[in-house]
């Protein structure tokens, strides 16, 4: 049951989208972000939904994916809406009932702020969705490493996710023997209320820490033995390359956004 | 021949109980490069303390441990010693540290700070060694006990090392997997002249080993062939250790009047024995 879970949305396909380095792709999504921020114009959005729709097309993603990725945001979405439907002020009242009222400012801001939303989320998950969690783990290393000399971890970040992403599984299908083993001694997961059900799992945590703390004892010591030191002089199989294309593309979408950026 | 790995006088107990007795007392040990030293002990021997004093991870209380001329103590050659000798725990979850099989492999190679020619090179090697090229772009979690612990050998011969140390490598694995094990074991130190210092408690599995030394209370009990050892039934018994079955039931047709050898470790050598009975 556990183990079908998947990790990360990543899909496997053929296209450009995927194939472009992913420092430029982490590059672009928060350029995207902060243009989708700055512009306020009819035109603008338009632009950056006709952006999210050739993207997806040149990913080969299939839309359905997308508008999985914005299911549960969807309460956030539509109170965001409502909350500006009933309570922004200004212009003229298109509606009215006792004392609630709906005017044109209301409307035309949230609707503004549920397509910024939606568009935020569709691009940040076509991300993850053509870019799989190696590649974004080396991509955002590399990104953070000038940052290094301020502080910022890059290696140990990059590691700690490493091993995060492979150990998920296996603590997962741990949990569910330890789930099995519990049931089989009669414990009960289902019944009662919510405070009950969370005591009740008390006893599939608690092993299941014990155990996290003695794989993570295990780990460290075959990662020395391994000449592990920090990232220290350390050099990586697979180094990411930008070739032509990352260029090529990294600017014109660069441009595309500045303009649209400018001229709202 | 001189020797790759030197034990003198070693003795080892954890720092926090002065009073307790040692878990190593008294260990000299001379290893020349290319043999199969198998170590056999029950739990609590001290045999696992042993591989970690091998590369370092814990330093002897007295004596020193010497590694191509290098003692564990010196903390400048110490990663050094670490790609000299590497060490396959028991384990397999518990030491694969990426998420791609080929990933993982790659690891120590990426420590040493090799250049990535050189890396790809080393682990297409490591994986071709250990029959795992297939599996280069498989999740580790995907695979069966056996193929993890084989994933973990190559990760540790991609870094090139003079010597293995395998600290109990089959006992969480089925009889499959330990079969597969013990064969990347026997083929690396046969075909590919890999020193192998092999901690186990499974007799069966150490049939081929030049040198088997049994470990009792921290001290080295004894120390003989394969062929010497398993004729000392007795002595075994008394030091809780099985004895591969075959040579166990050619012991006891023996012992009851049948004029075999009970020099025989596999089914086949006792069929031939049987059939030589008259």
């Amino acid at each position: 049951m556990l183990n079908d879970i998947m990790i990360g949305q990543y899909l496997d396909r053929n296209s450009i989208v995927h194939a472009l380095d992913p420092r430029v792709k982490i590059l672009l999504v928060i350029l995207f972000v902060i243009s989708l921020f700055i512009s306020t114009t009819l035109i603008a959005y338009s632009l950056l939904g006709i952006f999210i729709i050739v993207s997806t097309l040149l990913a080969k993603i299939e839309f359905r994916y997308i508008l999985r990725s914005l299911k549960p945001l969807i309460f956030i979405i539509s109170f965001t809406l409502i909350i500006h439907l009933f309570l922004t002020k200004g212009g003229e009242v298109l509606w009215q009932w006792r004392f609630l009222s709906i005017e044109e400012e209301g409307l035309n801001l949230g609707l503004f702020m549920a397509v910024r939303l939606i568009f935020l989320i569709t691009f940040t998950s076509l991300l993850t969705l053509t870019t799989s969690p190696l590649e974004l783990t080396d991509g955002l290393e590399r990104l953070l490493e000038p940052f290094r000399k301020v502080g910022v971890p890059a290696h140990e970040l990059a590691m700690m996710m490493t091993i995060a992403l492979r150990f998920i599984p296996t603590l997962l299908s741990e949990a569910e023997k330890i789930l099995k083993a519990q049931k089989a001694r009669g414990a009960d997961f289902e019944s009662g209320n919510l405070i009950q059900k969370a005591k009740s799992l008390i006893p599939l945590l608690v092993p299941l820490f014990v155990s996290a703390f003695r794989r993570a004892d295990d780990l460290a010591l075959a990662m020395e033995a391994r000449c592990y030191r920090g990232g220290k002089g350390r050099t990586r199989m697979n180094e990411l390359h930008l070739a032509a294309k990352d260029y090529v593309i990294g600017i014109l979408v660069t441009v595309f956004l500045l303009t649209i950026v400018i001229l709202s | 021949m001189e020797s790759l790995i030197e034990l003198k006088d070693v003795y080892y107990r954890y720092q926090e109980q002065e009073d307790e007795d040692w878990v190593l007392e008294n260990i000299d040990l001379e290893i020349t490069a290319g043999e199969f030293i198998a170590i056999v002990g029950h739990n609590g021997s001290g045999k696992s303390t042993l591989a970690k004093l091998l590369n370092g991870i814990l330093l002897p209380t007295q004596g020193e441990v010497r590694v191509g001329g290098k003692v564990t103590t010196e903390q400048e050659d110490l990663w050094q010693l670490r790609q000299q000798l590497g060490i396959v725990f028991q384990n397999p979850d518990n030491q694969l540290v990426a998420n791609i099989v080929e990933e993982d492999v790659a690891f120590g190679p990426e420590n040493l700070g090799l250049p990535s020619a050189e890396i790809r090179k080393r682990v297409d090697e490591a994986l071709r060694l250990v029959g795992m090229t297939d599996f280069a772009r498989a999740a580790p979690h995907k695979l069966s006990g056996g193929q993890k612990q084989r994933v973990a050998i190559a990760g540790v011969i991609a870094m090139r090392p003079d010597c293995l140390v395998f600290d109990e490598p089959t006992a969480m694995l089925d009889p499959q997997g330990r079969q597969e094990v013990v064969e990347t074991v026997e083929h690396l130190n046969r075909q590919e002249g890999l020193t192998v210092i092999y901690i186990t408690h499974f007799m069966e599995e150490i049939i081929n080993a030049d040198r088997i030394l049994v470990f009792a209370d921290g001290k080295v009990e004894l120390a003989a062939t394969p062929k010497e050892l398993f004729t000392k039934v007795d002595k075994l018994r008394d030091l809780a250790l099985d004895i591969p079955q075959i040579t166990e039931l050619a012991y006891q047709l023996s012992e009851s009047g049948l004029d075999i050898d009970t020099n025989i470790f596999t089914s086949t050598e006792l069929v031939e024995e049987l059939c030589l009975l008259k």
